[in-house]
């Protein structure tokens, strides 16, 4: 009799178990889920308000990418100077944060002694941190300055500040994640060159960075992330000017400056031209995104 | 051990705390969407109308515990927050366009304003016509020997479209939008501008009388000072209304008192004060 | 030849690394040095005057009102998320779909957040520029952060454990809650503190969110203005560098101390789990 009311109870708390088992398993399912449910939320949106214009208002999609006049008071809608603006900001931070991100990973990772890299490193993760409106502060108050003086501009303001200041920005994103792919290289890679006779630089150059190489590419292409996708540190020092740049010394305004510059006080298509901006700005994003998974995809082979 | 065992105390209550605000934030946004006009007035648009709203507010919240909010965003962008309810009161600093005022809105002049013409202290040029500042704004005159001023390029800064100041500007100095020189900077508001010509010798830009100070130097306008007593006597041209707009039956008491307030003789003089002209 | 080559590149690594390590502490001094003047208690706990030389705690409250909010909210959602993810989930499209989602969500840049936010939350839910609507909108941003972190810990927690718990014949909700969910604290908290960086970092999705409003905050709903929302606008309107500066100083002592804690947390947690 016992034996058998308690064979029940262990059986009803068994269900109960089982119940809230499956309960809690689909709460956390939900809770994953909230992720694509955010991303599917922001695309929607963006999009849905980005698309309004061409799709129901009769803009032309080609007159908004290629025209070069942007005047929403007089309903022109043209966004090519800001496209070339952000991707000639972009490259030219590349061209400079790079290199020297890249080098500097090189030396922490191989060169510099472990107590030097011990010192330094943290430091550079220190400056991923701080947030990118004191670099542009910084910019403001330093680069566009000395711009003006040293090269006797008109105004400091300039892709040149612009360049400088995202190629600041985006070397501790380099160096860090540069700096881990190389320390992966197993050792025994260092070892065989060395043992073949080859310096230690030629080992550097020509077997760590190699075996490197996927990591070393995340590294730049969140790097380009991050500069491409910055926004106030670049209003400080972009002069927000509306032509396309056709030198370092003209004053610009990429994608991200012009959304934040005007989406303060834009109502109705304005708005909704801001909103396309996004999905243009939104589109070179998951091209990166898109090239980075090939990247990852490719280092794991 | 002991560590974990407060760790997990602390996650749970994390997590029953997340549940209990999620739920209490909820119940919140429902009222609040019913109840917005409580005590608090919500106040957006101009940021040349800003500075004199913040010191209008702040005297007011001493004799009235009434709370302010003011959000400095332009004009354009006050004014449509005013029609679709998001703000109780926009400040604009131009008049309203036709199609803002076919939708409703209310508008109360609380002081009138002079826009300024400014450049670098070291520049030479201290008087301009009309006619020459649009041709400088909109590109004809590119270097300021041809003003009377030293041999160097002239930097124009602007405000964004969308700025009351810019509108109220261009429309006396007749211009468009369309028109003016591309290569200008553009500056997001009245101390941007300011920050900008103080720090560069090249530069010309634009302000309201309020933010004049010893950074820059401003420009007579065919002659004529930029001081109060000549707006009001009307041979200064470059002057605009400093507008509240609220949407027809939305104003609440609160709102209203503090509009009162502004219009009274203490309301009036905080505005001299400040650097604006009453309203007589 | 060889040699030479060697040299230059030896002098390139070090012209580089003098020039990453000049370049950052030119940024920090600069900031230290310039708003150094400005620092005092009045500054952190004095009231914000519209007429200059006040003090930025409200600021500093606004700051902490969108840090405890998003992350109350951030937190479980992203440990279940990377529970389910870890433990639950089997490899498979609604898997590959859901990682997918939160990698793009890390690659978004802020002002497309923002742009969001002004839009669903201050618009279609009426919010308001508001400390609720930029909370929300930066939960979405460190929710990634989150379940990332929280992901490469629950990793690191060997199989045996489970094996061992569920052995024992505790049912798998008990085996994560006393077992797993404990030995992956320091990684889940380290992957909160990163979030608060982000968080205090922000500056283009809450200026778009939460507005501008220099007051102490009288309400979730009330709009606001962040430490680092109020360092571009002091830059941007009164080009008061020495003030934009002093701020800065506040939020780098933040985010030094927000990176010793973390390192300490885990280290200490590690001790703990390793007895």
């Amino acid at each position: 009799m016992s034996i058998q009311t308690n064979s029940v109870e262990i059986g009803k708390a068994n269900k109960r178990k089982y119940f809230l088992e499956k309960v809690s398993s689909r709460v956390f399912l939900i809770c994953a889920l909230l992720s694509v449910i955010s991303l599917l939320l922001i695309i929607g949106f963006v999009f849905y308000k980005g698309s309004h214009p061409f799709l129901v208002e009769g803009y032309s999609f080609i007159d908004f990418i290629f025209g070069t006049d942007w005047v929403p008071s007089e309903d022109k809608f043209g966004i090519f100077p800001m496209i070339v603006a952000s991707i000639f900001a972009t490259i030219g931070a590349l061209i400079i944060g790079v290199p020297v991100g890249l080098f500097t990973a090189i030396f922490l990772a191989e060169i510099a002694s472990k107590r030097l890299a011990k010192i330094i490193s943290p430091a550079i993760q220190l400056l991923a941190g701080i947030p990118s409106v004191l670099y542009g502060v910084f910019g403001l108050a330093i680069i566009v300055p000395f711009l003006q003086n040293t090269f006797g501009l008109a105004k400091g303001q300039s892709l040149l500040a612009v360049i400088l200041v995202l190629a600041i920005m985006m070397l501790p994103t380099i160096v860090t994640v540069a700096e881990t792919a190389i320390r992966a290289v197993p050792n025994t890679y260092r070892e065989g060159s060395l043992a073949l006779g080859v310096s230690q630089i030629g080992t550097i150059f020509k077997v760590v960075v190699p075996a490197a190489k996927s990591g070393i590419m995340t590294a730049i292409v969140l790097g380009l992330g991050r500069a491409i996708g910055e926004t106030m540190a670049v209003i400080l020092v972009a002069g927000n000017s509306l032509i396309v740049p056709t030198s370092l010394t003209d004053s610009v305004r990429p994608l991200t400056t012009n959304i934040a510059l005007e989406m303060g006080y834009a109502a109705g298509t304005h708005q909704e031209m801001l909103f396309a901006t996004g999905i243009v700005l939104f589109s070179f994003i998951l091209i990166l995104n898109f090239v980075l998974a090939k990247i990852s995809a490719k280092g794991g082979n | 051990m002991n560590i974990l065992t407060k760790v997990k105390m602390g996650l749970l209550m994390f997590s029953l705390l997340a549940l209990l605000s999620s739920c209490s934030s909820n119940g919140d946004s429902s009222t609040q969407a019913s109840g917005n006009n409580g005590s608090t007035i919500a106040i957006s648009g101009s940021t040349s109308v800003g500075p004199l709203a913040e010191k209008l507010a702040a005297k007011y919240s001493e004799q009235d515990n009434a709370n302010i909010e003011i959000n400095q965003i332009g004009s354009s962008a006050g004014i449509t927050n005013a029609i679709n309810g998001v703000s109780e009161i926009g400040m604009s600093s131009r008049d309203l366009k036709e199609e803002e005022q076919a939708s409703g809105l209310q508008e109360v002049v609380i002081a009138y304003d002079g826009i300024v013409v400014v450049t670098h202290p070291t520049n030479q040029v201290k008087n301009l016509t009309l006619e020459q500042v649009k041709q400088i704004f909109t590109g004809e005159v590119t270097n300021w020997k041809e003003l009377g001023g030293d041999d160097m390029e002239i930097v124009v800064v602007s405000r964004e479209d969308g700025s009351g100041s810019r509108d109220a500007f261009q429309e006396i100095v007749d211009y468009s939008s369309g028109e003016l020189v591309k290569s200008s900077i553009i500056a997001s508001g009245n101390g941007n501008i300011k920050t900008t010509v103080a720090n560069n010798k090249h530069a010309v830009g634009f302000i309201s009388f309020e933010y004049i100070d010893e950074t820059i130097s401003t420009i007579d306008i065919n002659g004529v000072k930029a001081t109060a007593e000549n707006v009001l006597e009307q041979n200064y041209k470059l002057s605009r209304p400093f507008l509240f707009v609220y949407k027809e039956g939305k104003l609440t008491d609160a709102g209203q008192n503090f509009i009162d307030f502004i219009l009274s003789e203490d309301g009036q003089r905080i505005a001299a004060e400040a650097g604006a002209i009453p309203v007589k | 030849m060889r040699q030479l080559k060697d040299y230059v590149l030896r002098g390139l690594l070090w012209l580089s690394v003098l020039l990453s390590v000049a370049v950052l502490v030119m940024i920090v001094g600069y900031i230290f040095v310039k708003g150094m003047n400005l620092i005092s208690f009045e500054f952190i706990f004095g009231d914000y005057s519209p007429t200059g030389g006040g003090g930025i705690w409200p600021m500093i409250v606004t700051t902490i009102y969108t840090i405890i909010i998003s992350l109350v909210i951030a937190t479980p959602i992203g440990i279940l998320a990377a529970l389910y993810l870890q433990e639950y989930a089997k490899q498979g499209r609604l898997v590959k779909l859901i990682r997918f989602a939160t990698e793009s969500l890390t690659g978004i840049p802020s002002i497309i957040y923002g742009l969001f936010g002004a839009v669903f939350f201050v618009t279609t839910l009426k919010m308001g520029m508001s400390i609720i609507a930029a909370s929300l909108t930066l939960t979405i941003i460190v929710l990634p952060v989150i379940i990332r972190t929280t992901e490469e810990a629950l990793k690191t927690v060997p199989q045996s454990y489970r094996e061992g718990s569920l052995a024992l014949g505790t049912t798998k909700l008990q085996t994560l809650y006393k077992v797993i969910l404990p030995s992956a604290m320091p990684g889940i908290l380290s992957g909160i503190i990163l979030s608060i960086g982000r968080i205090v970092g922000e500056s283009a999705a809450i200026f778009l969110t939460a507005g501008t409003v220099a007051a102490l905050p009288e309400s979730l709903f009330s709009s606001a203005r962040t430490l680092t929302v109020h360092s571009y606008l002091v830059t941007q309107e009164s080009g008061d560098i020495e003030l934009a500066a002093a701020v800065g100083i506040v939020l780098i002592v933040i985010i030094l101390g927000i990176n010793i804690s973390a390192t300490l947390i885990s280290k200490k947690l590690n001790k703990a789990t390793n007895k």
